[in-house]
C-alpha cells in the first residue's frame, strides 16, 4: 500500500507540475467559474432573499461543471505520445495511476473552489453566518466523492471518440445522490439551521465516498487493460 | 538448471485472440542471456501484439511466458522492472524536460541514484545539452534518443525494441547500434522487431520470421552470414510459409 501511495504521489506530482507550468486547465476552470458567478449575479438580484436559496446550488454548480473540464483533461493528456501505455508498462500497480489522478484532480478542483467560493459570496454580498468547519467538511466530502467517480469515468471515457461529451452523460446521473446531499447539507449550514440534519447528509456523503473509492480502486485495472 | 539460467525469456505456446481473430498462434521462443533475437515479418503478422503480450500490455489468451524461470503474470512487478520496452511511441511528456521525464520514470521504476545516472545517460544518448528543454521542441530523432535513455534508466535485463531505428538519422542509428551491442556485451538479452534488414544483419544473433501469427522459421546468424543470403532466406520462407 505504501508503494501504491508513493507511486500515486509521483504521478500526481507530475500532473501538477505540468499544470503549474501551462496553467491551461486551471485557467479554463477559473474562467468558467467566473462566468457562472457573473451570469447568475445578473440573473438574480443580489439584494433579494432569493440569493440565500441559490448560493448552495451555485457552490456545487461551479464545483461540478468546472471540475468536469479538469477531469476531461486528466486522461486525455496521457494519450499524447501514448504516455498511458508508458505508465501501464511501468512496474506499478494500476491503482496507483488512479489514485495519482484522484489526488491531482482533487488539488485542482480545491484550488478553484478556494478562489471561486469567496468570490461568489463577495459578488452576491452574502454574509457567512454558519459554521466554517462544517461548511468545509461538507464541501471537501462532496468534492472527494465527485473526483473519485469522475476520475474513474474520465479514464473510461478517455479512449472514446467524444470523451468530452461522454463524461458528463455518464457522470451526472451517478453523482446525483452526492449532489443532492451536498446541496442540502450546504443549505443547512449556510442558513445556520439545526446541524444534526446536515450531519445526516454528511454521513450519506461519507458512505458514498468510501463505497465508490473501493469500487473504483478495484475496477480501475480492468479499464486499463486492452482487449 | 544450467538451461534455466541461460534462458532469460521463455515463451511457450503463446496464443492471442483479438476480436475473434487468432492473432498469435502457439508461439514458442526462447531468448538466451546476452542474445539479440530479431523478429521480422510482413506487416500485420502480429509482431507488435507479440511484444505487447510479453510486456504485459495485453493478456495472452493462452500459453506461458517465463522470465528467468519465473512465470510472468499481471502482478509480476519485479519482472516488469527488469524488462525495458521501447515501443512505436515515446511515452514521454511533451510539457516536461528530458531530465523531468527521466526523473518521473526513474521514480516509478524505483531506480536508485537517479541524480547521478540521468546526466550520464543523457550524455550517452547525446542530449546533455538539451536536458532542461521541454521536449515538445525536440525532433523525432531526439525524442527517440530520449526514449532509449528512458528504457535504459532502469538497467533492464531484457530489452524489447519495437522498430527502434525508425525515423533516426545515420548518426543516431550508429549510436543506437553502439548501445545495443554494448548492452549485449554486458549480458543483456534483446528482442528486436525491425523491417530494416541491414540493422538486423548487423545486430542479431538469431532471426525469427513471424507470419500470420506463427513463427515459421528461425535462422542463426554466423560470422560469415551475409545480408544478401539473409534477404533471400526471408523471401523464400515468407513465400512458402
Amino acid at each position: 500500500m505504501k508503494t501504491i501511495l508513493l507511486d500515486a504521489l509521483t504521478i500526481a506530482g507530475k500532473d501538477l507540475k505540468g499544470e503549474l507550468r501551462s496553467k491551461q486547465t486551471i485557467g479554463m476552470m477559473l474562467v468558467f467559474s467566473a462566468l457562472v458567478i457573473i451570469i447568475f449575479s445578473f440573473a438574480f438580484d443580489p439584494t433579494s432573499n432569493t440569493v440565500k436559496a441559490i448560493i448552495p446550488g451555485l457552490v456545487w454548480v461551479i464545483t461540478i461543471f468546472a471540475g468536469i473540464l479538469g477531469l476531461n483533461r486528466s486522461f486525455v493528456s496521457e494519450l499524447e505520445n501514448h504516455c498511458l501505455t508508458g505508465l501501464r508498462t511501468a512496474p506499478i500497480d494500476p491503482s496507483s495511476i488512479y489514485l495519482g489522478k484522484v489526488l491531482a484532480n482533487f488539488s485542482l478542483v480545491t484550488s478553484v473552489q478556494l478562489i471561486s467560493i469567496p468570490v461568489l459570496f463577495l459578488l452576491f454580498g452574502y454574509r457567512f453566518t454558519g459554521s466554517y468547519l462544517w461548511f468545509c467538511c461538507i464541501v471537501i466530502c462532496g468534492t472527494i466523492g465527485f473526483i473519485i467517480v469522475g476520475t474513474f469515468l474520465a479514464a473510461l471515457a478517455a479512449n472514446a471518440k467524444n470523451s468530452e461529451m461522454l463524461l458528463p452523460v455518464l457522470l451526472l446521473p451517478l453523482i446525483s445522490p452526492l449532489l443532492i446531499a451536498g446541496v442540502q447539507a450546504t443549505r443547512i449550514v449556510l442558513e445556520s439551521l439545526e446541524i444534526t440534519d446536515a450531519i445526516s447528509w454528511l454521513k450519506l456523503m461519507i458512505a458514498y465516498d468510501f463505497l465508490f473509492l473501493a469500487v473504483c480502486f478495484l475496477l480501475f485495472e480492468y479499464i486499463m487493460e486492452e482487449s | 538448471m544450467m538451461k534455466e539460467m541461460a534462458d532469460m525469456l521463455e515463451i511457450k505456446n503463446l496464443t492471442k485472440v483479438l476480436a475473434d481473430k487468432l492473432v498469435l498462434k502457439n508461439i514458442t521462443l526462447t531468448l538466451n542471456k546476452g542474445e539479440v533475437l530479431a523478429v521480422i515479418g510482413p506487416n500485420g503478422a502480429g509482431k507488435s501484439t507479440f511484444f505487447k503480450c510479453v510486456v504485459g500490455l495485453l493478456q495472452p489468451s493462452s500459453g506461458d511466458i517465463s522470465f528467468a524461470g519465473r512465470q510472468l503474470t499481471k502482478k509480476s512487478l519485479i519482472a516488469k522492472r527488469k524488462i525495458g520496452f521501447l515501443g512505436h511511441e515515446s511515452y514521454l511528456y511533451s510539457s516536461l524536460s528530458s531530465v523531468e521525464n527521466l526523473l518521473f520514470y526513474g521514480k516509478l521504476y524505483k531506480v536508485n541514484h537517479l541524480e547521478e545516472k540521468i546526466p550520464l545517460l543523457l550524455k550517452e544518448v547525446g542530449l546533455h545539452l538539451f536536458k532542461d528543454v521541454p521536449i515538445r521542441s525536440f525532433s523525432r530523432g531526439m525524442i527517440q534518443r530520449l526514449s532509449i535513455a528512458r528504457v535504459l534508466l532502469s538497467e533492464p535485463e531484457i530489452l524489447m525494441l519495437d522498430e527502434p531505428h525508425t525515423g533516426l538519422d545515420q548518426e543516431a542509428v550508429a549510436l543506437l547500434n553502439r548501445i545495443i551491442l554494448s548492452k549485449k556485451a554486458a549480458g543483456i538479452s534483446i528482442i528486436l522487431i525491425s523491417h530494416d534488414f541491414e540493422q538486423v544483419h548487423k545486430l542479431a544473433d538469431r532471426v525469427a520470421v513471424l507470419k500470420s501469427g506463427r513463427i515459421i522459421d528461425t535462422l542463426t546468424m554466423g560470422e560469415e552470414s551475409n545480408l544478401y543470403e539473409m534477404k533471400e532466406w526471408y523471401e523464400k520462407v515468407v513465400t512458402e510459409g
